[in-house]
């Protein structure tokens, strides 16, 4: 086992010395309220997964039933675990590749509050009831209002920071940061165009409506995933990948072509959730179309991704957090070749509608997003810190829980999806439904067991990261002490 | 000429304009990034940006969170 793999001085010697100063300090906040959030958010998760395989959980509290709840686990874990880590590595990664600190330290820490805020003002108004019933952008109008406010000012510092450059190209990674920072932002205003009710009031009505307003939230809804959770952790992995790996990107021709594919086509494609509706059948199907071209630039890029490891796999026995980085990318490709799967009509005849999207969504999530931010993490927190990792047993013992757990979920969900979805398209010989909706709730049952399972283990993995982190950062924290008492000694008898 | 922005503005023809403005571009990058041998292989040159940034750059942590422009 390799402690130098997580060690702050691990990389490789540097080509070019710099005297630059960085601000670690926000990263180090996003950093720790990444790993909290994720703590909330997943724990959120296994609650409400636990509730649909048995009601009782509800205990009749208004507050906590599947309906409210679950904006909470997606809220947490989409913006407060996902977010976090992209606000700590973004900051990270635009300081390190353009060597330069951040362009403003009190408007970085503006977004570290304002994002916080709205995030927790949001779990507080879904579990009072207040929602805008908008898939993944659930917070009430004001909220809207505060998350604007914030993105404006997290495109300035990053803007800002790469103006201000030393380096003459923009890596890039930063090219991804900047194109999550410039859709989500885009994604967030008109998707939440409401007229609300009253200046005090928490509620509004959205400004579109009917086939125009689906079209428009699943516009966002489908981006989110593109931009928020796809290109941006892209740039996460276009950055750690390489570092932990202590190689460059395989090609850096292929990066720049997985972009500009990748931005071209993701926009087209959120009809394909609107499939067999209201929706004019020519939107349906060149949304499917892209869908099936965006197959190709998401498997350049995880090809690039793991091909960075070309000639070094050894790695893979020795260094954990590349275990987490490589399993990422491939989790990426898998979904990123289901997703498409999914989008056909007659393949998501069968499959909307049921769990097997929830699946989908989770090896996204968890096999992707999240694995690819655990591995980032894990590298980057003792490097702020400047200390080794508490423990490297610990990165394995999450990795291996972190894996079965996803494989525990997506395996349960392909069985609840595809037999919900076979059950509910069934026929007698009358032209009957064979089954009643009843008859395919009880069949849920036991698949929907083995997925809070799944989430069980995937939990306690990351309980596993948070203790492993707390000892990290407490033991920077006694050496930075320990440093201080050192130099105002020092100070002294000089 | 008044004709072809008529065209373009027509939004009936609004598919095949977005098809040829994104294919254009997509493919103006992909000639841009392969026809020159020189520019490709400067392109390559950039993968080593991340290595390029040395930890070891560190200072006491007491001073880190300083700018130059701070201390100016």
């Amino acid at each position: 086992m390799s402690q130098a793999a997580t060690t702050a001085g691990a990389a490789p010697a540097a080509s070019v010395a710099t005297s630059e100063q960085y601000n670690y300090a926000i990263i180090k906040r996003f950093a720790v309220a990444a790993v909290l959030w994720g703590v909330f958010g997943m724990a959120a998760g296994v609650w409400i997964a636990s509730q649909l395989a048995f009601p009782f959980l509800n205990f009749d509290i208004a507050q906590i039933t599947f309906g409210r709840f679950r904006p909470v686990h997606t809220t947490a874990v989409i913006f407060g675990f996902g977010g976090n880590a992209l606000f700590a590595t973004s900051y990270y990664v635009v300081q390190r590749t353009c060597q330069a600190r951040l362009w403003s330290d009190s408007m970085a820490s503006f977004t570290f509050y304002g994002w916080n805020l709205a995030l927790i003002l949001g779990v507080i108004t879904y579990m009072m009831g207040i929602t805008q019933g908008r898939e993944y952008a659930e917070f009430n109008w004001q909220i809207d209002l505060i998350i604007l406010v914030v993105w404006v000012a997290y495109f300035m510092v990053y803007l800002m920071t790469l103006l201000r450059r030393n380096q003459p190209h923009i890596y890039v990674a930063n090219w991804f940061f900047m194109a999550f920072i410039l859709a989500t932002a885009l994604l967030h205003i008109f998707n939440n165009i409401q007229v609300p009710v009253g200046l005090f009031h928490p509620h509004s009505y959205s400004i579109f409506s009917g086939v125009q307003d689906a079209m428009t939230q699943w516009w966002y809804g489908h981006n989110a995933v593109g931009f928020f959770l796809t290109a941006a952790f892209l740039g996460m992995m276009y950055y750690f990948v390489p570092k932990q790996a202590g190689r460059p990107i395989y090609s850096y021709k292929l990066s720049i072509i997985h972009f500009w594919a990748l931005v071209f086509l993701y926009m087209w494609v959120g009809a394909h959730h609107l499939h067999w509706t209201a929706l004019p059948d020519w939107v349906s199907t060149l949304a499917a179309t892209f869908s099936i071209l965006l197959l190709l630039p998401s498997w350049g890029g995880m090809i690039n991704g793991i091909m960075t490891l070309s000639g070094a796999w050894d790695k893979l026995r020795t260094d954990p957090i590349m275990l987490f980085l490589i399993t990422a990318l491939a989790f990426y490709g898998m979904s990123t070749f289901e997703g498409p799967m999914m989008s056909l009509k007659s393949v998501n005849a069968l499959s909307h509608y049921t769990d097997w999207t929830v699946g989908h969504v989770h090896s996204g999530a968890l096999g992707w997003v999240a694995m690819i931010s655990f591995g980032s993490l894990y590298h980057l927190i003792p490097r702020l810190w400047n200390v080794n990792l508490y423990s490297l047993k610990l990165v394995y013992v999450h990795f291996f829980l972190a894996t079965i757990g996803i494989v525990l979920y997506i395996t349960a969900m392909w069985v609840a999806g595809i037999g919900q979805g076979l059950m509910l398209r069934a026929f007698d010989q009358y032209g009957n439904l064979a089954y009643t909706f009843t008859e395919s709730v009880v069949f849920l049952h036991k698949p929907y067991v083995v997925r809070a399972i799944g989430g069980g283990f995937f939990l306690a993995g990351m309980l596993i990261m948070a203790f492993n982190i707390a000892m990290t950062v407490r033991s920077g924290i006694k050496a930075e002490a320990r440093e201080a008492q050192a130099a105002s000694a020092e100070a002294r008898t000089a | 000429m008044m004709g072809l922005w008529e065209w373009i503005t027509d939004m009936g023809n609004s598919k095949i304009v977005a098809l040829l403005l994104f294919m254009g571009t997509f493919i103006g990058v992909v000639i841009f990034l392969f026809s020159n041998r020189r520019r490709a292989q400067k392109f390559e040159t950039y993968r080593y940006i991340p290595l390029d940034d040395d930890d070891s750059h560190r200072e006491p942590v007491a001073r880190r969170d300083k700018t130059k422009s701070d201390e100016q």
